[in-house]
């Protein structure tokens, strides 16, 4: 049982979890993700490392509820217990020195962005930051990029903060503006977003890494619910991943799969809210 | 006590087998309850009585780990099921196990002197007889035990890891199980299902390694949150075990294999039984199959996949395999399960590409094969039959071609040496690998076998660790 140390809601879809986990936090990388479950009969939630603290023994997650067991999920305050978290999993980033770097988190892909930037930022690199938000009210972290982030460009899509827009916009600008002066992008956020991230560095030719999302059940190599296609090549994103050159992902494939148990889950949000006892640990 | 002996030989004995009680296809192909009830005490002391005491048993040299057979058997004649249970308990350890799922046509039954003649005693229902029937009343003891300081961690709580860890224990060594799983049991618990060897048969099992002092720590994957050379070093283990299985699913390369509908068996297995999601909504995840169901292959796993796919309700469960149903390398017994329950063979044919609409699966295309000529091992092996492809119509299509080897272990740990498919070399005496003091066995090893010979294995590991670390077992 893994202790909620401190719980923190950034808006009514999204909260942030640091749990007691020593080992973990000794163990984990950047890059790294854990698999969560709630509840006895819950599912197996994957979900990445969004920061960690060795000396506390602490690791942070930051969560998006957008089905049944995430909203459930929410319903924990801090003294509470996980059932079982696992990890860490996943190959770690590979962090180097390249030069200037551009790192593009959408959504609630901001977060797992962090322990990225704070690497490269320590490695080296020249760290240019996008934060992209549909909203203000929904902005976090915004402390944390700039503390690592030698440039920080925030968006939202309603303009309410910021530019106004998609990440993309001013990750092109940045791309035509400064020829050869960007050496690597990385991309954390929904399908749609991050495959727009790679249409946009593609004609530039610079390498951009990105972290998959695909729908997991162990998380250890042992069922291929994970799997997907990079050009001829079909890895698993728990064991092989999850980052990925994503000039080679197949993104239509990847989204389509990400709806495999579109009905399924509809129908279980329904029952979750005609017998809401979920929930409580 | 028991009635006076009347001479027992091949021709006095009764010719049949006792049958085991069955739910009936038509009802069990509705319900996950367990196909085979199990013998009540006449039906085990009218097949025990089959059994002639060979002084020279044929059948104890068929079973991996050597159980004297016609002892247990012979308890059981004698009603003193607690002697027969701590007979089956010296070689095995999960006889309620191994009674439900071994392959004992291949194995002791096959060597059954009585065999010869008439059907072969029922080995593996007396097995699960006299342990179930000690599981039931509380007959499992748990052994003295003299503690040890010595250290064994055990990785992977499959029946390999479960052996070698119950056999630590029993000598006095301190054993920890680290299993990546949120629950004990590996394929125990997520392949085999439910039908076929209920959980709460391992579970009950695994509870009583626990009464022996045996710590296990699920969701610990070793190779992440700890390495082997951690383990032996700041960690202070002596020694390690590792039985990791060869849970690596594979796919045949075939386009379509990305449309949603396509799975591995290990996941669909998984969905279902250690997520338990033929419960779901109650349960939290979904399993994604549809009404028209193709398993391909035609081993223990592609039965379970699709008898477990007519439980889910599906319409038709289709078995695709590229050989005749003599070469399937399943057991008899749940092959034949397979048939009354209403799973359709297409033997000799083979995949070509899965088709799909909008990314969903809609069917498959065959090729009919033919057996060819036989090569070198004396095996025919298939040939396509040119211009028979064909269309079966399908939305959900499962892959049982077996499994590799899972690579986390040898990624992580320096100088653990693998043959190049990736599974581990070991001495065969003892099962230490190529690092002193580190002993692997079960799956890792072998890739896919069975539940006993993983047993056995992790007996064998359990006789090497001690010899390592000085003490006589
Ligand atoms: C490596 C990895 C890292 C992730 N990191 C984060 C994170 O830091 N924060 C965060 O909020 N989310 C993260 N996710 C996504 C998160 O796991 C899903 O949102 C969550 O599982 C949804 O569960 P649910 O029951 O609430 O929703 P559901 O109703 O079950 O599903 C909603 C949608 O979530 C996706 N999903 C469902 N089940 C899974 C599953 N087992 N694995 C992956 N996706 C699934 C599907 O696209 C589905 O349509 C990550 C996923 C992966 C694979
Ligand atoms: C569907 C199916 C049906 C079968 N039917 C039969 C049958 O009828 N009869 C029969 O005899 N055999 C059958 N088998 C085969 C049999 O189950 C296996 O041979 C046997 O379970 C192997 O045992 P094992 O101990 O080597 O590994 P497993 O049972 O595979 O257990 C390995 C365990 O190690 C864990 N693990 C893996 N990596 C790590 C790590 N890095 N750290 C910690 N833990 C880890 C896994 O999660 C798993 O729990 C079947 C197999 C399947 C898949
Ligand atoms: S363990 Fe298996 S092979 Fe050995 S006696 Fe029992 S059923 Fe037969
Ligand atoms: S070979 Fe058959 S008859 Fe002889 S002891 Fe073994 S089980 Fe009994
Ligand atoms: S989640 Fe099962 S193999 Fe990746």
């Amino acid at each position: 049982m893994y202790k909620i140390l401190k719980k923190q809601v950034f808006s009514p879809v999204t909260y942030l979890w640091e749990l007691e986990a020593p080992d973990l936090a000794r163990a984990c990388r950047p890059g790294h993700f854990v698999i969560v479950r709630h509840k006895e009969g819950g599912e197996r939630i994957p979900l990445t490392i969004a920061d960690f603290d060795r000396e506390r023994g602490t690791v942070t997650l930051v969560i998006q509820a957008v089905g049944a067991s995430t909203q459930e999920m929410m319903a924990f305050e801090e003294g509470d217990h996980l059932l079982n978290l696992v990890g860490p999993l996943g190959i770690e980033s590979h962090i180097q020195n390249y030069g200037a770097v551009v790192m593009v988190g959408g959504g609630l892909g901001v977060a797992p962005v962090f322990p990225q930037l704070r690497a490269l930022k320590e490695a080296g690199n020249r760290t240019i930051s996008i934060i992209g938000f549909r909203s203000k009210d929904l902005i976090f972290w915004e402390e944390k990029f700039r503390k690592y982030s030698d440039e920080l460009i925030i968006t939202t899509d309603d303009g309410t903060f910021g530019e106004k827009g998609l990440v993309i916009v001013p990750l092109k600008r940045l791309l035509e503006e400064r020829p050869g002066g960007i050496q690597m992008v990385t991309a954390i956020g929904p399908g749609i977003m991050m495959k727009a991230c790679c249409e946009t560095t593609r004609p530039f030719g610079v390498k951009t890494l990105v972290s998959l999302n695909t729908i997991m059940v162990d998380g250890t190599g042992m069922c291929g619910s994970c799997r997907v296609s990079l050009g001829k090549e079909v890895k698993f994103v728990c064991v092989d991943g999850p980052d990925f050159d994503g000039h080679l992902v197949n993104w239509d494939e990847l989204m389509r799969r990400q709806n495999r148990f579109r009905r399924e889950e509809a129908h279980s949000i329904e029952q979750c809210k005609l017998n809401p006892k979920g929930g409580g640990a | 006590m028991s009635e006076p002996k009347k001479p027992r030989n091949i021709t006095t004995i009764t010719p049949d087998r006792t049958k085991m009680p069955e739910q009936p296809p038509e009802e069990r192909r509705k319900n996950f309850k367990e196909v085979a009830l199990g013998f009540t005490e006449e039906q085990a002391a009218r097949e025990a009585d089959r059994c002639i005491q060979c002084k020279k048993p044929l059948c104890v040299p068929g079973c991996p780990v050597g159980i004297d057979i016609p002892g247990f058997i012979k308890a059981i004649a004698e009603k003193d099921y607690p002697r027969a249970y701590e007979i089956l308990l010296a070689s095995d350890l999960l006889p309620a196990v191994t009674g439900r799922v071994c392959p004992q046509e291949d194995q002791c039954e096959a060597t059954c002197i009585v065999g010869k003649k008439l059907e072969p005693v029922a080995i593996g229902r007396l097995e699960r007889f006299a342990a179930d029937y000690a599981l039931a009343h509380g007959l499992a003891r748990v052994p003295e035990i003299r503690k040890r300081p010595e250290k064994v961690a055990v990785i992977g709580s499959g029946p390999g890891g479960l052996t070698c860890a119950a056999d630590c224990a029993r000598a006095g060594l301190q054993v920890t199980v680290f299993e990546a799983l949120h629950v004990a049991g590996g394929v125990l618990k997520y392949g085999i299902p439910e039908f076929r060897l209920p959980n709460a048969i391992v579970d009950q099992e695994i509870a009583n390694l626990l009464k022996m002092g045996v710590e296990i720590k699920v969701d610990h994957i070793v190779g992440k949150i700890f390495t082997i050379p951690q383990l032996m070093g700041e960690m202070g283990f002596q020694a390690v075990f590792i039985a990791t299985g060869a849970g690596f699913p594979k796919f045949m390369g075939i386009n379509g294999e990305g449309l949603n509908g396509v799975m591995s068996a290990n996941e669909f297995l998984t969905r279902v039984n250690l997520m338990t999601g033929f419960e779901f909504p109650r349960t939290g995840t979904p399993v994604g199959m549809g009404k028209r169901v193709a398993t391909i292959g035609a081993g223990n796993t592609a039965m379970d996949s699709s008898r477990t796919a007519l439980r889910l309700g599906a319409e038709k469960s289709y078995i695709v395999y590229r050989r005749t149903e003599k070469e399937s390398p399943a057991r008899r017994e749940e092959l034949h399960h397979a048939i009354e329950e209403g799973v359709e063979f297409l033997w000799l044919n083979n995949p070509v590409e899965i088709l799909g609409v909008e990314g969903w699966v809609k069917g498959m295309r065959c090729i009919k094969m033919d057996l060819g000529e036989p090569d070198e091992s004396g095996r025919r092996s298939p040939v396509p039959v040119p211009g028979s492809e064909f269309e079966l119509e399908v939305d959900t299509v499962i892959y049982a071609l077996g499994t590799k080897a899972n690579p986390i272990i040898a990624s992580t740990t320096p100088g653990l040496k693998t043959n190049r498919w990736g599974y581990l070399e070991v001495d065969p005496e003892t099962q230490e690998t190529s690092i002193p003091g580190v002993f692997a066995g079960g799956d890792i090893v072998t890739g896919s076998a069975t539940v006993i010979l993983a047993m056995g294995a992790g007996r064998k590991a359990a006789k090497g660790i001690l010899k390592r670390l000085g003490i006589d077992g």
